[in-house]
């Protein structure tokens, strides 16, 4: 199990002394700011992926710029790994706590500081929840864009570390298409503004660099928000399909006409089933696959857009194409896509969620071939997809209380990620790879690459203490890995000892 | 499936060629020398920067189409790539690069315009350069070959080093290919001018801009307002009716987006001033602007010593075009200089491409 890290796969620091940790950190805090009894601390184990558990020696929760200067600043001297955690719904174990070593929890940077309507910008704190931004815009007419699943629990900082994307991100980008700067402190003590204000800042972009770095380069402690018009009108196509390969080509053809929707989506026959019977959303109930598509603008140009979208559906054999008749309709047809991931729990005891990308032309191929791999490893699968960006979501199923089904769960997970590398495409869209894919970046990334990453990491962090065992594989653990995945028929990294 | 196959390049590119072997050989030879490169392609952006002293690594000849599926809104070029010739090849597939990149010269590359990163006109409604960079292909100071992203535009394994590499000019690898998102051209185009002074146009923008309209283009040229809206036919006509002014012709942008505007062009320098779009701009409120008022242009041979000092309080910089005065970049403070040079050294140890190129020190 990959919550057990391992000194020679990940890293190793000396013991921690807990009396000492909890005398030099503790008088940095404010009263109940440093949790360290074993009831505490279980409230920590894990984050978004329950799967995997560790408990740290210490969990910190600073309030101030100056106590989280001062908690890092003790860390390095002290040696001790930090984990930094928003609200911990993370899928890919990012802000599983490192064992010995301290979770910093930013919940306490929870307020919006300033919308300016005007500039069109919002300057929250790390701990923000990503839709009080959006809801805190509205009055001025403004919203938020990026906008994940969990967007209700989710926090900006978290969103900053693992790059958040959304269903509306094929229109609007990604986090780091809607931030002009973050505020981040590093290991020792220093405090850095990257990006600005203006449309860029001077020097190298290093706000795109941090934005996605997973907690490894440092700790955000404030951001600067893009905020844009609420759109005039917006309107959902709801297209059923009797085989999903042909919704994966009418994706293609509404791509390729030129149009670029707000979000489109595509949910197989088990996922839609799932969805409807826990959300009640009007989804054709036989269908095999339905897509979602949204498109905003202006209303003349919308209702244009709607013609063209509709037929080309029906021209690429949709079964049944309905637009939402109002905006109550509209909610409802998302609320089931949105609810999703929870209705698996109507097809089994436990899902494992799994985040790759691929070009979309490879859609139907990787299909067909997840269908293959579901079935020789024994487990039932649900996809729903991002389809507009070719990020697949297939939902495994299993039950973690039947002996040996997790393994089976993770293993046919890896070779759902490798098939989407093997055709051009990506581990992971917008979960991150955390502590859940480490393994895989051996896949993704050659040697020279995965020691570029790490002294990335180290212009930022020398000592290798924010977030260790996660993001960036060791060479040691992807010579231990690629003994076993063998790609392209090259051992890769094969002059490395394999432990 | 069905994909659609793109056009075939409108000009020759039987020139074109994969020298990726030569110039990782050429980096390596110079690297176990400690030999710094000039990394060069058509010349065309020689006033952005430093000079390098250094043996010429020449990339133009590295150029030619790697991949593009229009369906996949995806294109992958050789960065010796003449950025017209790209252009020609999207819009004969009803497509284009959302940034809008200003071409400097005729045979300006791909891999100058990402080494650069400048964005065009379009930049506050669509976004930047380094937004619409998906992945590049690079080597590093050690001539070994890194990818960094793919071909996909939702990617979020290992750190961002493609957008790294987006106005890093040169320092921290020899770009080999780089895959670009493109965008479908919009329905109609339609430009607008406006009699309003600077300050006052750039209000009008700015409660423009509060509104969902299809602006994709603001720009002051010390006297009037140039406007241009790009999208969807109703919206378009709608937001021309309700802006007013007199209509334009939309290829006039053109020259705002190549610098070569008459109030932008000749001199003995051309320098960017970036500043927040709606905050104050101090002394800098006379010069005519673009990107919505995020963009003022000075054409002199140096900014005034007090000017960079002035960028920096009101949250901007500056950084030179055309020209020759040093410095070409907006100072740095020294803990993001350290940074710099830490970055500097874990892709680039031996300082070999394009040492000092933006900082002395870097």
């Amino acid at each position: 199990m990959l919550d057990q890290f391992d000194p020679r796969l990940d890293a190793e620091f000396p013991p921690v002394d807990r009396q000492a940790l909890r005398a030099r950190l503790a008088p940095l805090l404010p009263a109940g700011g440093y949790l360290d009894g074993a009831e505490a601390l279980r409230a920590y184990e894990s984050d978004g992926l329950p799967a995997y558990r560790s408990l740290p020696a210490a969990v910190v929760l600073p309030e101030t710029l100056e106590q989280v200067r001062a908690i890092l600043k003790a860390c390095a001297e002290l040696e001790v790994p930090v984990v930094t955690r928003g609200a911990g719904t993370g899928l890919s174990g990012g802000a599983l706590p490192f064992p010995g070593g301290v979770l910093l929890v930013m919940s306490k940077f929870s307020r919006i500081l300033e919308i300016d309507p005007v500039a069109l910008t919002a300057r929250v704190q790390p701990g923000v929840r990503n839709l009080a931004v959006s809801e805190a815009a509205a009055p001025h007419g403004l919203f938020y864009a990026p906008d994940p699943s969990s967007q209700l629990a989710c926090s900006i900082g978290g969103n900053v570390a693992e790059n958040a994307g959304g269903v509306h991100c094929l229109k609007y980008g990604l986090t780091v298409h809607n931030i002009l700067s973050v505020q981040v402190v590093t290991l020792d003590g220093e405090v850095l503004t990257l990006g600005g204000p203006a449309a860029d800042a001077a020097g190298l972009d290093l706000m795109a660099l941090f934005t996605g770095s997973e907690g490894l380069l440092g700790v955000v402690t404030e951001v600067l928000l893009r905020l844009q018009p609420l759109p005039e009108t917006t309107r959902l196509i709801l297209a059923a399909f009797d085989d999903v390969g042909r919704a994966a080509q009418a994706v293609a053809a509404i791509m390729a006409a030129g149009v670029t929707p707000a979000g489109l989506e595509m949910m197989d026959g088990p996922a839609l089933r799932a969805a409807e019977d826990f959300a009640r959303a009007g989804y054709p109930k036989d269908a095999a696959a339905i897509l979602l598509c949204e498109i905003d603008g202006q209303a003349e140009d919308v209702a244009e857009e709607i013609e063209r979208v509709s037929a080309l559906l029906r021209n690429s054999g949709a079964t049944e194409v309905r637009i939402a008749r109002d905006e109550d309709e509209r909610r409802r047809f998302w609320a089931g896509r949105k609810g999703a991931f929870p209705a698996m729990g109507r097809l089994a005891p436990d899902y494992y969620c799994i985040d790759g990308t691929i070009p979309r032309k490879s859609l139907p191929f990787v299909l067909a071939e997840m269908g293959r791999l579901a079935e020789a490893h024994g487990l039932g699968v649900a996809n729903v997809f991002h389809a507009g960006d070719g990020n697949l979501h297939p939902l495994i199923l299993y039950d973690a209380n039947l002996d040996g089904d997790l393994a089976k769960a993770e293993a046919l997970g890896g070779a759902i990620l490798e098939l989407c590398v093997s055709v051009g495409g990506s581990i992971t869209g917008e979960h991150g790879v955390g502590r859940e894919k480490i393994n895989q970046m051996c896949v993704q990334f050659s040697e020279a690459e995965v020691n570029a990453f790490h002294a990335l990491k180290a212009a930022f962090d020398p000592q290798g203490l924010l977030n260790p065992g996660k993001a960036i594989p060791t060479l040691a653990r992807c010579a231990e890995y690629g003994g076993m995945h063998v790609h392209n028929g090259a051992l890769p990294f094969a002059h490395l000892e394999r432990f | 499936m069905s994909t659609t196959e793109p056009c075939p390049l409108p000009t020759s590119s039987g020139s074109d060629a994969d020298r990726t072997a030569e110039l990782a050989g050429a980096v390596k030879a110079a690297a176990a020398e400690g030999r710094a490169l000039e990394i060069r392609g058509a010349g065309t952006r020689a006033g952005q920067g430093r000079p390098v002293v250094g043996d010429p690594l020449d990339v133009a000849a590295h150029r030619g189409l790697v991949d593009y599926d229009p369906a996949e809104l995806v294109l992958t070029a050789r960065a010796g790539t003449p950025l017209a010739e790209i252009e020609a090849l999207l819009e004969a597939n009803g497509q284009m690069l959302a940034f809008e990149p200003p071409r400097f010269g005729p045979g300006g590359t791909l891999g100058g315009a990402v080494a650069s990163g400048l964005s065009g006109p379009r930049r506050p409604f669509t976004g930047a350069l380094r937004d619409y960079v998906l992945g590049v292909r690079v080597l590093n100071g050690r001539g070994e070959v890194l990818r960094f992203g793919g071909t996909v535009f939702k990617n979020v394994a290992g750190f961002d080093a493609f957008r790294l590499m987006a106005g890093a000019h040169g320092t921290l690898g020899v770009l080999l290919d780089v895959s670009l998102r493109v965008v479908p051209r919009p329905a109609v185009e339609a430009a607008l001018t406006l009699d309003l002074p600077g300050e006052e146009a750039r209000r009008r923008v700015a409660d423009l801009m509060r509104r969902p309209l299809p602006l994709s283009g603001a720009f002051h040229d010390g006297e009037r307002l140039h406007l241009r809206l790009s999208g969807g036919r109703a919206g378009v006509a709608a937001a021309v009716a309700g802006i007013g002014g007199e209509a334009a012709d939309p290829s006039g942008w053109a020259a705002i987006r190549d610098l070569s505007h008459p109030i932008l062009a000749g001199g003995e320098g051309l320098w960017r001033i970036a500043l927040p779009r709606t905050g104050p701009a101090g002394d800098f409120e006379a010069l005519p602007w673009d990107q919505a008022g995020g963009v003022r242009w000075l054409r002199a041979a140096a900014p005034s010593p007090g000017a960079w000092e002035a960028a920096a309080r009101l949250g901007g910089h500056i950084q030179r075009i055309r020209g020759t005065a040093d410095p070409a970049f907006q100072p740095l403070p020294p803990p993001l200089l350290a940074l710099h040079q830490r970055i500097k050294a874990a892709l680039d140890p031996d300082r070999i491409l394009n040492p000092g190129r933006m900082y002395p020190e870097v």
